[in-house]
């Protein structure tokens, strides 16, 4: 068979201020497993988006078998075959497995009747035939996050899909799960079908996949058999782009003095054994892939999240710390990476944000002092340069980088010495960014310690004194900058902490080597 | 190789039987619950005056059950779909002035007089829904509204009197106060009840309009984005409940004999109430018929009892409110242990 199952061409789309993606292409064989990789922002989900139907193209060809097709719709994506499994589930948690797979094509008696009978046994026919373990009386929310993920994937089978997409389906599963899924995909892939994985695991890349592409900065860059290459050249991929010599940290050298220590943090969920120690004057990154427990860390340490075991230490002595009102007041804040739902009162103005965490400092008895926080606010617009009209601005009206501005200016104002920044430049400008930095640089001549947390790898190594890079709710690694590059990064961040063995089953194994 | 994996395969078929037993379980102790604190409630009552466990006045609680017990049928219709509905007091009294106007003013037979009132109640419930579903006004603020609309419609059409319907013959014994069964002190209107709550049970748990209830208040976008059309879904769920309200105000037009154009607010709080400690959630996607029974039960012995035992009225509200937010705090601790 000569045509193709999907080809993409020449496929871009942009989005205002963004180019998410030019000139994609990408092909999938039939029966074939192909691994889609790249950093976080490469553009990975906007391919998946235009595939699924939810965004349409700027411009661009995707064929199907040869034939060329124009994807109107997430129902007309299902009607020609394709199914995406999104990281986020689409379930209902209070129906049962069966009632969710086939919502809104239950089987009927008289039109108006279900039967409960029929459709247990159409799913249990259907859990057969692609030989998934479920049953299909349980309600969804009961289910462990693995079993959640297998009722998506046999929704998405009962569509009798042959392209079916999965966006990095192993990020909440252990390894013995992971282990099913694989057998599951192995099962699913004939002489009709195919499969788009994307994940952030090489070890499984491995394990899984035929060939894999690899895209960056929303452009294509290549695409490789997987038995004939390794990790670190997959990495290479990646990561592509050298580091300029200018773009290192600042000149400013942090103390010896230790403002935070934190020794054996773990949480109940997903840390374990976290240790580190923050300098004074120091920006400490935290690098590593999505949902690998950096953003989880800052929220330990403020209170947010309940810890199971271990310290924290403030200049040298023990705090207990319950929630970030707490944490504030001991000079902690924590700039949340939502900034519009977790860091911004949105419709209120600028001058009510940056006050808000300090309203004490500005009342008297109760009653607000207007003019005072006018004063303040005025202070840190000149200071921070926040370009808005005035104080009285509604901070939406704003863009992300005088917000963040703003954000900055509110835990400035609380007179905190610690700031942990979690992406401080997401959504902002590349102008925008640079002074983000020079701030960021700034507030360290005044003597406060930062902890930055960010997924753009060359903004880690261009702040960071020291990066602390983690995999999997653990810390695998610190690097001092010197040392640091995106290689040696990517490949700490992409540390399977469980070594457990991912071996290919001798059958499909054999089977792809044919190929 | 083969054998650790049937191993394996046995081992996760019965921790899989384990963990469904366990949900059938948790799901059935719930209700039990519930049951179970009634029939406290019933036995605390007995023994607390001799007066509460006669003939006559169970039968009294019963009947007062009625009405609140409809509008709290349809309700939990739309509190499952995480929907609110503040316009089925005032709606009832609205439809219960039509009933009587129907067999009155323009002289229909009592039984196309009796249909006429529970469609009407189906056609607010209908606009209801159009509001929600297409002009997508929220429910409380939408429902906020048809509650004075309906209130208001009541008193004109009315002319701010009640509507008697003395001249309809066997109305009221038929659909309220008559006792069909020999030997039974119980009335038709609890008849009337329990057939409503079992074609609400049926409805909801045996029909596809039931399974887009649930679906719709669980995860929205989610049943959207499986193919259901949750536009006509919500509007025709509305439309459901506001048939419940319909039939409550013709029941309550039978028992009195007239339509009372002024009553009915303050009716769906109560309804509301019952719901509430029946352990439907007000997120959406939980609760049950049986649920909502045994709550508005709860709510009339509450208030039975505390009156036998010559509670003033002041305190019984006092103590219908302590109950509510015992019982929701209790169900929302029982949700969280059992999620952990």
């Amino acid at each position: 068979m000569s045509k193709k199952l999907l080809r993409i061409s020449g496929v871009s789309k942009s989005f205002p201020g963004v180019k998410a993606l030019s000139d994609m292409q990408l092909d999938l064989a039939h029966n074939e497993v192909l691994a889609l990789v790249g950093e976080n922002g490469a553009g990975k989900s906007t391919l998946m988006k235009l595939l699924s139907g939810i965004y349409v193209p700027d411009s661009g060809v995707f064929e199907i078998d040869g034939e060329e097709v124009a994807i109107t719709g997430t129902k007309h994506a299902q009607e020609l075959g394709i199914s995406i499994i999104h990281q986020e589930f689409n379930l209902m948690q209070d129906l049962t497995v069966a009632q969710n797979i086939y919502i809104g094509r239950e089987p009927r008696v008289g039109g108006l009747f279900l039967s409960e009978r029929a459709l247990n046994r159409k799913a249990r026919l259907l859990f057969d035939r692609i030989n998934i373990d479920l049953d299909p009386k349980a309600r969804v929310g009961d289910l462990t996050v693995a079993k959640q993920q297998m009722v998506e994937i046999a929704k998405a089978l009962s569509y009798k899909s042959r392209i079916l997409i999965m966006d990095e389906p192993t990020a909440a599963l252990n390894d013995a799960e992971v282990a099913t899924l694989h057998d599951l995909i192995r099962n699913f892939t004939n002489e009709e079908t195919g499969v788009i994985y994307i994940s952030h695991r090489m070890d499984e890349l491995k394990a899984i996949s035929n060939r894999i592409t690899v895209i960056r900065d929303g452009e294509y860059i290549d695409t490789v058999n997987t038995a004939e290459t390794t990790m670190g050249e997959v990495i290479n991929l990646m990561v592509g782009r050298e580091i300029s010599g200018n773009q290192r940290p600042a000149s400013h050298t942090p103390s010896d003095e230790v403002v935070l220590k934190v020794t054996g943090l773990s949480t109940k969920d997903l840390l374990q054994d976290i240790s580190f120690e923050l300098h004074k004057g120091e920006i400490l990154g935290f690098a590593g892939l999505m949902g690998a427990g950096r953003t989880e860390v800052a929220r330990a340490i403020v209170g947010a999240d309940k810890i199971s075991s271990g310290t924290i230490e403030l200049n040298g002595s023990l705090v207990s710390i319950g929630n970030p009102a707490v944490a504030a007041s001991m000079g902690v804040g924590y700039l949340s990476e939502d900034r519009k739902h977790l860091g911004l009162l949105l419709e209120r103005d600028v001058k009510d944000n940056i006050a808000l965490s300090s309203l004490k400092m500005f009342s008297r008895m109760g009653v607000l002092n207007d003019k005072a926080m006018k004063s303040t606010a005025s202070t840190y617009i000149d200071k921070l340069r926040i370009k808005t009209p005035s104080s009285a601005q509604v901070a939406k009206n704003l863009s992300g980088g005088n917000q963040q501005k703003i954000v900055i200016a509110k835990w400035l104002v609380k007179d905190c010495d610690i700031l942990i920044f979690d992406e401080p430049t997401r959504g902002i400008d590349v102008g925008a960014k640079e002074e983000i930095y020079a701030l960021l640089n700034e507030l360290l001549v005044q003597g406060k310690s930062i902890i930055m947390i960010s997924s753009e790898l060359p903004e880690v190594l261009r702040l960071s004194h020291r990066i602390a890079v983690m995999s999997e709710g653990r810390l695998t690694g610190f690097l001092s900058n010197s040392e640091a590059n995106q290689e040696n990064l990517m490949a700490l961040a992409t540390l399977n902490t469980h070594s457990a063995v991912l071996a290919p089953l001798p059958s499909s194994s054999a089977q792809r080597s044919t190929k | 190789m083969t054998l650790t994996k049937d191993a394996a395969q046995t081992a996760k078929i019965a921790s899989n039987k384990q963990s469904e037993l366990n949900t059938r379980l948790r799901a059935s102790f719930q209700q039990l619950l519930a049951f179970a604190s009634l029939l406290a409630l019933v036995l605390f009552f007995s023994v607390a005056s001799s007066n509460f466990y006669q003939a006559a006045n169970l039968s009294n609680i019963l009947l007062s059950t009625v009405v609140t017990g409809l509008l709290a049928l349809g309700t939990t219709f739309v509190i499952i779909t995480g929907g609110i509905d503040l316009s089925i007091g005032t709606g009832m009294t609205l439809a219960s002035v039509m009933t009587a106007v129907f067999m009155t003013q323009m002289g229909m037979p009592m039984i196309v007089g009796v249909i006429c009132g529970v469609l009407f109640g189906a056609l607010m419930g209908g606009i209801n829904g159009f509001l929600v579903a297409v002009m997508k006004i929220p429910s409380f603020i939408a429902t906020l509204a048809m509650m004075m609309v309906a209130a208001g419609l009541a008193l004109v059409i009315s002319g701010t009197k009640p509507v008697y319907t003395n001249e309809v013959a066997g109305f009221q014994s038929i659909f309220a106060l008559g006792k069909s069964i020999p030997g039974l002190v119980i009335p038709n209107a609890v008849f009337i009840l329990f057939a409503a709550a079992i074609v609400a049970g049926l409805l909801l748990s045996k029909t596809v309009l039931g399974r887009y209830t649930y679906s719709i208040g669980s995860n929205v976008q989610a049943t959207a984005l499986s193919g259901v059309n949750v536009t006509k879904w919500t509007v025709l769920i509305y439309t459901v409940a506001g048939s419940f309200t319909g039939l409550a105000g013709v029941i309550a037009t039978a028992r009195l004999n007239s339509a009372q154009p002024a009553g009915g607010a303050g009716l769906e709080l109560q309804a509301i109430a019952a719901v509430v400690i029946g352990g439907t959630s007000l997120a959406g996607g939980k609760g049950s018929i049986i649920g909502t029974v045994i709550g508005a039960l709860i709510m009339s012995v509450l208030t039975n009892g505390l009156s036998i035992m010559s509670i003033p009225q002041e305190w019984q509200q006092v103590a219908v409110g302590v109950v509510i937010l015992l019982a929701v705090y209790l169900d929302m601790m029982r949700r969280k242990k059992a999620s952990n």
